[in-house]
């Protein structure tokens, strides 16, 4: 008996228990209706870029206080594949950057929301100002699937400390000479290599990411593939000729660091690197050395500037796709683009002028930021991009490996190249 | 009967009691394994199932579809012509990992199976990369491997110039099945070293009593007693060989070529890298295939080469 009571003063207990968090989840059921929060993937965990972002995200919030973003980080080695991995496990973040590699993939396949009206709707945004060529791999049937924030070209770091010490002539001389070719840059980074330190990086590289090559190759007019991307040209003689050179240097002349060599330019270990200028925040404030920044040397095809894109885009399945996309307008307004070109160079003409550009990249001279950034935007190319990117990227890769070797058969192997991704390009 | 009714109606009982013995330890027994049978219809049996299922579709994840294919993904696998030489990378990676790693941990359990001071030092050195991270384990191996790495820095020093280790498709190999023995082997060698502690030492005394030298005593005496350890072992070994990834990952990424593509780097790189998960499930059926079959027939040779065993 004295059981029985027990048990049922335990179930009233319970009961009222219930009652109580019932009805605090249901107060907090009600407030969570109007509070908003997004999440956004970025492949940047850098301080600097991460505080400007979250300014940005305060901002936001100052016209939406129901909404909060906050940013997730991902390696930017493996970003797609864990973008990706999100989408497929039902867990895909609201909004996201893209590479312009994987554009292709993302803006067919219909994993994005259109922009166009928001971006059209949004107040001062002025879309038209961003050149037809900065949003062409972004654009499906004349609508905005992602907008490129970031048009960054690519560049020449140089560490003048180290190219003085090898009694060679800086870029900025050769330059100014009109003597900046490939030749002669490889003849300063190998004058460095000889006194032990590394010569020219090509960052992310490694000898496993080879579209970065494409800031060389384009010096020689060569490209993976045809304009429409229907055709393999890698075996063609403008592509022969540059990874012959590259090969060279890297067996022969020992003026880029080997496969399974690792250089860091921006630790003061090497003498040029080439990278986007979003990387200069990279340099060291502690014990800086004397750097420069100086636009990619000329080729055998004549003068050439390459671009990286990144694009930011509205996932589709997400909850609050229509908030993530006005968000999206705001980021990149005339406003905050022109806060994010400090890292991130912004395709739009009314910021693409030396006075602008000079105010947010303090750590550049009006002349880098003139030959550099204005003339890369201008005349660069886009980094190759194809639809099934990571396949045809891993099949090049796998069979480059036998170019990164002493006795390489180079043209032999850009035949197989193009025999084995020749049928992914058709698709 | 009547008086057992009696007592009980006198205890204020007026039937007989629900949670009898009988009962109580049933429920007992299914309290116990449930945890264990959630955990493996939870996280072994639906998503077997589901990547069975999963192998029949064309899944784009991108694209949020998911089409009926029927058998379309097993055709490809015949046809896919990298898989042969993803196989071999397989099978030579394992048979690699479980020579080296058996007779190692074997040879280490065998010194250090002494009664000697300080022996607890030795053991616990050798089982201590068993409890480090994997994956940083094999970062930091990444770094020692590279051709302007540690272990040339020494071979240097000792006017050697090392082979760039994880550029060069033999040595790659070499390279990754000696990290995974050097992260592993510690474990295989306490399960040795548990079984020859429990050899009777008499078996021995009675060897050297009719003559037989060290070598004999261990193939007529020590390797027959620990045959069901060494069984338990390879069976670990070969099934934790073939589902090797971290190390690839980190190492290699496959390369050179794809010397080093072992089946469930293979199965990433389909499934997460190039969004086929149909393709990469049917992979995974064909891994799970494989595991089967090399599992069954170890448990099907312990008749033959298992001594003791019932």
């Amino acid at each position: 008996m004295l059981h029985y009571r027990n048990l049922k003063s335990t179930a009233c207990t319970l009961l009222s228990v219930g009652a109580v968090i019932g009805s605090f989840a249901w107060g907090g059921a009600a407030h969570a209706q109007s509070a908003v929060n997004l999440r956004m993937t970025i492949w940047s965990a850098n301080e600097a870029h991460l505080k400007l972002f979250n300014e940005i995200a305060a901002g936001f919030k100052q016209e939406h206080p129901n909404v909060t973003v906050t940013y997730e980080s991902l390696p930017f080695e493996t970003y797609t594949t864990a973008l990706t991995t999100q989408i497929a496990g039902g867990n895909a973040p609201d909004m996201a950057w893209i590479f312009e590699t994987s554009a292709y993939d993302f803006v067919k396949s219909g994993a994005l929301y259109p922009l166009s009206d928001t971006l059209k709707a949004a107040e001062g945004f002025n879309l038209d100002e961003v050149s037809a060529g900065a949003t062409e791999r972004w654009m499906q049937d004349g609508t905005l699937y992602a907008y490129p924030f970031s048009t960054s070209p690519f560049a020449m770091f140089v560490n003048n400390d180290l190219v003085k010490a090898a009694g060679a002539k800086t870029p900025a001389e050769m330059v100014a000479a009109g003597e900046w070719t490939w030749d002669k840059a490889i003849a300063t980074a190998s004058a460095v290599a000889e006194t032990g330190k590394g010569g020219l990086v090509v960052r992310d590289f490694n000898y496993q990411a080879w579209q970065y090559l494409t800031s060389v190759w384009n010096g020689w007019g060569a490209s993976p593939w045809s304009e429409d991307g229907k055709t393999c040209t890698m075996a063609e003689k403008p592509m022969a000729d540059a990874l012959a050179f590259i090969h060279d240097v890297v067996f022969t002349k020992k003026a880029m660091p080997g496969p399974g060599e690792t250089v860091d330019f921006f630790a003061g270990n090497a003498a040029m690197t080439i990278t986007q200028i979003s990387r200069a925040s990279l340099l060291p404030k502690d014990k800086p050395f004397d750097w420069d920044l100086v636009p990619l040397p000329k080729g055998p095809a004549g003068e050439y500037a390459l671009i990286g894109q990144a694009g930011v885009g509205v996932m589709q399945s997400g909850k609050n796709a229509e908030t993530a996309a006005e968000f999206v307008a705001y980021m990149t307004n005339p406003e905050n683009s022109a806060k994010l070109s400090q890292f991130f160079p912004s395709a739009r003409k009314s910021l693409l002028n030396a006075e602008v550009l000079k105010k947010t990249n303090p750590l550049l001279s009006e002349e880098q930021i003139d030959k550099v950034v204005i003339a890369g935007i201008a005349n660069g190319k886009v980094m190759p991009g194809h639809t099934g990117f990571a396949q045809i990227q891993q099949m090049v890769r796998s069979n480059l490996d036998a170019v990164w070797r002493p006795e390489a058969d180079v043209p032999g192997t850009l035949q197989k190249i193009c025999g084995q991704i020749g049928p992914l390009l058709k698709r | 009967m009547a008086v057992a009714q009696e007592n009980a109606r006198a205890e204020g009982r007026s039937f007989s009691p629900f949670w009898t013995i009988a009962r109580r330890d049933s429920l007992a027994g299914f309290l116990f394994i449930a945890p264990q049978l959630v955990g493996i219809i939870a996280f072994v049996l639906i998503p077997l199932g589901l990547v069975f299922w999963y192998s029949l579709h064309e899944w784009n994840v991108l694209a949020n579809t998911f089409t009926y294919t029927g058998g379309q993904n097993y055709r490809m696998l015949i046809e896919d012509e990298s898989l042969l030489e993803v196989l071999g990378a397989t099978a030579i990676f394992s048979a690699g990992l479980v020579i080296l790693n058996m007779s190692l941990a074997l040879l280490l359990a065998v010194l250090l199976n002494q009664k000697l001071a300080g022996i607890a030092i030795f053991r616990t050195l050798f089982f201590s990369p068993v409890v480090v991270s994997l994956v940083a384990w094999t970062i930091v191996w990444g770094f020692l491997l590279q051709k302007n790495g540690g272990i040339n820095g020494m071979l240097l020093m000792l006017g050697i110039e090392g082979p760039n280790w994880l550029r060069e498709e033999t040595t790659a190999m070499i390279s990754v099945i000696v990290v995974q023995v050097f992260k592993n082997v510690g474990l295989n060698m306490i399960l040795f070293l548990a079984a020859l502690q429990g050899v009777p030492k008499e078996l021995y005394e009675a060897a050297r009593i009719d003559g037989a030298p060290a070598f004999k005593q261990f193939r007529r005496i020590t390797l027959p007693l620990i045959s069901p350890t060494i069984l338990l072992t390879s069976i670990i070994t070969i099934v934790g060989s073939l589902q090797v990834f971290a190390q690839i990952a980190v190492l290699t990424q496959g390369g050179p070529g794809l010397s080093t593509t072992v089946l469930v780097y293979y199965l990433y790189q389909q499934a997460f890298q190039f969004h086929f998960f149909g393709y990469g499930s049917t992979l995974s059926i064909l891994l799970f295939a494989i595991v089967a079959i090399l599992t069954f027939a170890q448990w099907q040779m312990r008749k033959r080469i298992v001594f003791y065993e019932s």
